[in-house]
């Protein structure tokens, strides 16, 4: 009977544990809930409801938001022509968020790799500077940009004053500017998590590679690489995702001549007065993200299966 | 060993290594000088921070000398990347690629030095063979227990049939059995693929059941170089002595000496005759030793060398440890192994006498 009796006792503990669990889980459901899901539920909402003429949304059935993606109606008989405006700005904002990724990695992963392979006292000052940007507003840092690049500012004055060029070269309100600003806002995303995979490298199969008749070249592709892909991946995403959304930068480096898409959403809720419109962009970003995540996962992680 | 050809494989040439700089420098190693024969089973044996392992990461390539030549069959590879030796490591820690499979793994070599796919294939399938790991090819190092990592890590060395294996104490991570088992499949490698073996270890049972011959490392320098036999009958010099098995040290002052045997006169009164090491004259105060196996107690206190109360008997299964507390005040342990006959008796307590064999008594360098 007593065995009977202990069952009962682990039973009943096994379900107080689970009751526990949920309750703990509790939070975090209702911030996701409360911040995540319900906001998301109302972009949708809103993207099928007609725009109202000062701004806000009529409660009238429409998908006028997302024929006017990428059709324009005419004025003169109403008919629905194609115009490829928006999707300019989408595939512009596309390509400055795939540079912006590439140049991130091609950047952050030797100073990542620099940083993993110091001694444990030195990586901590490391990752220290490398967050130090993030203790002032990143408003205040695009526009300490904006002063240095533009025509009188301090790299045209010093190659002015050096006598290497006569005339200021026009840095700031080009897509160069945008770029400077997207590369230089997000590379500690993509060193943080390269140098957090590649901290936990085990450099003693860089040893072992090199033992095994691997050149530098071949230890770092058959072993550094797939090894650190985790870090890799994460640090794609976090640079990429938010780029294509950037928004501060490219209005004030850009000078909202050069539109990404981050602009082209907020403007809709403000001069464009068209919430329906901005809503119905902000989801085709979403799917867009989500797609180009779920090749970019499954050909990543076929790469880690492969090693 | 007769049967094998006094060529060296490796010959260490006054190799010292420095770490640091300045006041904070330390010699890892000092002005080594050693020579490994081809075919051969060395080890490299010391405590921890002896300069064993930098000798071998020296030899590996890992660490370049500071000063020295490092010779592979005369050809100098101190200056060489660890790439470019033909020389391969099993690591301590396995250093397996965990993004590989077990095949992949012991592939690498092979495959980074450029060799065709079939020959590839057919040597893993070899070296699964020789380390009996062939149902487990498929599976990531992940996925198998400690002692097949280590089968891994030796079949993945071997494969690129390196002309000197390099094993880093490979043994040190598994349990007894299991460490047992794999001495004896080291030796049975060695055999099989006629590959010179440099075995760094800090065990003295490991390096003395294992080895063809053996260096006694000690605060990077070696201080004897001999068979197992050698070191441990004759060893050079006390450290020697005490860091390879159990060993009894009385002092005592030389009498009179010729051709390797000297008279001491012990604390206790009596003379022994002790032998000693080439390229030492002992003289004056000198400290003796003599192995635990020996010596043999008596009842008969006249007849005792030196005689003391048996303070403890330990009992450790294959023999018995019996210490006596001299009437110096010096310890001295002498073992006896168990037999089902149990001849030797002795109680707790009683008074002793300790007579050592012949030859069993020797005078080293302090």
């Amino acid at each position: 009977m007593a065995l009977s009796q202990a069952a009962l006792f682990e039973a009943k503990a096994e379900k107080a544990s689970a009751r526990r669990n949920r309750l703990l889980s509790l939070p975090a459901l209702i911030v996701i809930g409360v911040f995540g899901v319900l906001p998301l539920l109302i972009i949708l909402v809103y993207s099928f409801l007609q725009a109202a003429p000062y701004g806000g949304v009529q409660w009238k059935f429409s998908t006028d938001a997302y024929l006017n993606f990428l059709f324009q109606q005419d004025i003169f008989d109403d008919t629905l022509q194609f115009t490829p405006d928006f999707l300019i700005i989408y595939l512009r904002s596309f390509l400055f968020a795939v540079v912006t990724t590439i140049i991130c990695l091609l950047l952050g992963f030797p100073t990542a790799y620099f940083m993993a392979t110091r001694t444990p006292a030195q990586r901590n000052w490391w990752v220290l500077l490398i967050t130090i940007p993030f203790w002032s507003n990143l408003l205040v840092r695009t526009l300490a940009i904006m002063f240095i690049i533009r025509d009188e500012g301090l790299i045209n004055n010093l190659l002015i004053g050096l006598g290497v060029i006569d005339k200021p070269i026009t840095m700031l309100y080009t897509n160069f500017a945008i770029q400077l600003g997207l590369l230089y806002s997000f590379l500690p995303f993509m060193i943080l998590p390269l140098y957090a995979s590649l901290e936990k490298l085990d450099f003693r199969l860089v040893e072992a590679a090199n033992d095994l008749y691997a050149t530098r070249r071949q230890v770092l592709w058959r072993v550094i690489i797939p090894l650190s892909l985790p870090g890799i991946i994460a640090g794609c995403l976090l640079v990429f995702i938010p780029a294509l959304g950037a928004y501060v930068t490219p209005l004030i480096l850009g000078g909202g001549i050069h539109l990404m898409i981050g602009d082209l959403i907020a403007q809709q809720f403000g001069s464009g007065r068209n919430w329906p419109l901005g809503c119905a962009q902000a989801l085709i970003l979403m799917a867009a993200v989500l797609v180009a995540l779920y090749f970019y996962v499954r050909t990543t992680s076929g790469k880690i299966q492969h090693g | 060993m007769p049967d094998k050809p006094d060529r060296n494989a490796i010959e260490v040439v006054n190799v010292s290594k420095i770490f640091g700089s300045g006041e904070g420098q330390v010699a890892a190693l000092d002005t080594v000088s050693v020579s490994i024969r081809e075919n051969e089973f060395f080890t490299l044996l010391g405590p921890s921070g002896c300069g064993k392992t930098t000798l071998l990461r020296l030899i590996a390539g890992f660490d370049f000398p500071s000063a020295g030549e490092i010779l592979l069959y005369g050809q100098d590879i101190a200056p060489l990347p660890p790439f470019k030796r033909p020389v391969n490591t099993v690591f301590q820690s396995y250093a397996l690629f965990p993004h590989m499979t077990v095949a992949d793994n012991i592939g690498f070599g092979l495959e980074m030095l450029g060799k065709p796919k079939a020959e590839i294939t057919a040597r893993v399938a070899q070296m699964l063979k020789l380390v009996k790991m062939e149902a487990l090819s498929a599976r990531r190092t992940s996925q198998i227990s400690g002692g097949q990592q280590q089968r891994v890590a030796l079949a993945r060395a071997l494969a690129p049939q390196p002309k000197v294996l390099l094993l880093d104490e490979p043994l040190s991570a598994l349990d007894y059995k299991l460490r047992k088992e794999m001495q004896i499949e080291l030796k049975r490698l060695q055999h099989e693929t006629g590959i010179t073996f440099i075995f760094v270890t800090h065990d003295q049972e490991e390096a003395l059941t294992m080895s063809d011959r053996i260096a006694v490392m000690s605060a990077g320098k070696i201080l004897q170089v001999g068979s197992p036999r050698d070191i441990y009958d004759r060893p050079a010099e006390r450290f020697v002595a005490d860091f390879i098995g159990e060993t009894n040290f009385l002092k005592g002052t030389v009498v009179s000496k010729k051709s390797g045997v000297a008279t001491v006169k012990l604390a206790s009164g009596a003379t022994v005759a002790a032998g000693f090491p080439e390229n030492f004259d002992p003289s004056g105060a000198v400290t003796v030793v003599v192995r635990p196996e020996h010596a043999d107690l008596t009842a008969d206190v006249s007849k005792g060398t030196v005689v003391g109360t048996l303070a403890n008997v330990v009992y450790f299964g294959t023999d018995t440890h019996y210490h006596v507390k001299l009437d110096g005040g010096d310890n001295f342990i002498v073992r006896y192994q168990n037999s089902r006959s149990g001849a030797v008796t002795f109680e707790q307590g009683a008074k002793v006498g300790i007579v050592f064999e012949d030859d069993g008594a020797r005078i080293l360098k302090d």
